[in-house]
């Protein structure tokens, strides 16, 4: 049955019949999107993970030279080396169309292009498992990068796919079984009202021809003489 | 032209400013939300957090979740993994997915 109230007309008919090619072309399309999204963001979450895991080892590699360094120098001259970074990294960002989606791009530049001003301090006072950390540290920091793009394309990506299964699932288990429910009811509504239009017709004919001819009061007489007939013979 | 930030504990993340990224030590996890809102809204395209820090913060993260810009972005810090980042990424395919179809059979 029809969830919501109809008016049974023509009209109605025509007009939910248009939506219902519409709607059903728009679930072919979505079902479409929602498909080359998630081919796309398995594969884009495949390397994020790829990636994350080799960040934290990196990370985690670079805490330990830190921690080394800390223990053969005195947290001050830890702090005095760190004071003024001649290094300063600036990030350019773009973004790509992947389905839809903007998804983030980044590329970065650094202030200076020597690699080796990484080192903001004098190797005088400060012992070598820092230069190891920094080093370290200065090694992951594109696939620190890398990984932040990758995450938020995937972070954004997933907001996407949600949003578009969502649309389908409404298109296919709601919307269009509903305008199928009311186009039948319709449909079966105007057959009805056709069928008891002919029926009427056909009464009033019987009718109209009976008030000319007189049928019956014919066959009543026809039908007495018969008797009569017979109850003589 | 926009900037990186790095915030979490002071130990965990000192390193980074010798690279030229702008760290932000906070252990309060009130003060730290504050000045996260204020980096979003500002110069900053990516900003990493300290696992530990991000545990306290995941309501302030949360919001930037579906957002272009900044990128927040969680690493390790000096007191070692707590699969809080990887964790993350696990809400990305659930949320997508409906299920973990990728990652769970690895634990």
């Amino acid at each position: 049955m029809a969830q919501k109230q109809v008016n049974a007309t023509r009209m109605e008919l025509t007009r939910l019949k248009r939506k219902l090619v519409t709607a059903k072309r728009g679930h072919k399309l979505l079902k479409d999107k929602r498909d080359e999204l998630m081919r796309q963001f398995l594969n884009l979450v495949r390397e994020n993970m790829a990636l994350r895991e080799k960040v934290e080892k990196g990370i985690k590699a670079a805490n330990q030279n830190f921690v080394l360094a800390g223990a053969s120098m005195s947290a001050e001259a830890v702090q005095v080396a760190f004071m003024a970074p001649k290094q300063e990294v600036q990030l350019e960002t773009g973004t790509r169309n992947v389905m839809s989606v903007d998804i983030p791009v980044f590329t970065y530049k650094t202030r200076t292009s020597d690699a080796n001003d990484i080192y903001s301090y004098g190797l005088a006072f400060t012992s070598s498992d820092l230069d190891d950390a920094v080093k370290s540290l200065s090694d992951i920091l594109p696939d620190m990068l890398k990984l932040a793009e990758s995450e938020k394309s995937c972070q954004l990506m997933a907001a996407e796919i949600e949003k578009t299964r969502r649309r389908v699932n409404a298109l296919e288990h709601v919307m269009i079984p509903n305008m199928q429910a009311s186009i039948k009811y319709i449909t079966m509504k105007l057959d009805e009202n056709e069928r008891s239009t002919q029926i009427r017709l056909m009464k009033v004919k019987d009718m109209m021809l009976e008030e000319a001819h007189h049928y019956e009061e014919k066959a009543e007489e026809k039908f007495r003489k018969d008797l009569e007939e017979q109850g003589v013979s | 032209m926009y900037k990186i930030a790095v915030m979490g504990d002071r130990d965990s993340i000192y390193g980074f400013a010798t690279l030229g990224l702008d760290t932000y030590p906070f252990t309060d996890p009130q003060e730290a939300g504050r000045k996260l809102r204020e980096l979003a809204d500002g110069n900053y395209a990516v900003i990493y957090i300290t696992e530990s820090l991000a545990a306290k913060l995941t309501n302030e993260i949360d919001r930037y979740r579906s957002q272009m810009m900044p990128a927040i972005i969680l690493i390790p810090g000096v007191s070692g993994n707590t699969g809080m980042g990887i964790s993350a990424v696990k809400k990305s395919v659930e949320q997508a997915v409906g299920s973990d179809i990728l990652f769970g059979k690895s634990e």
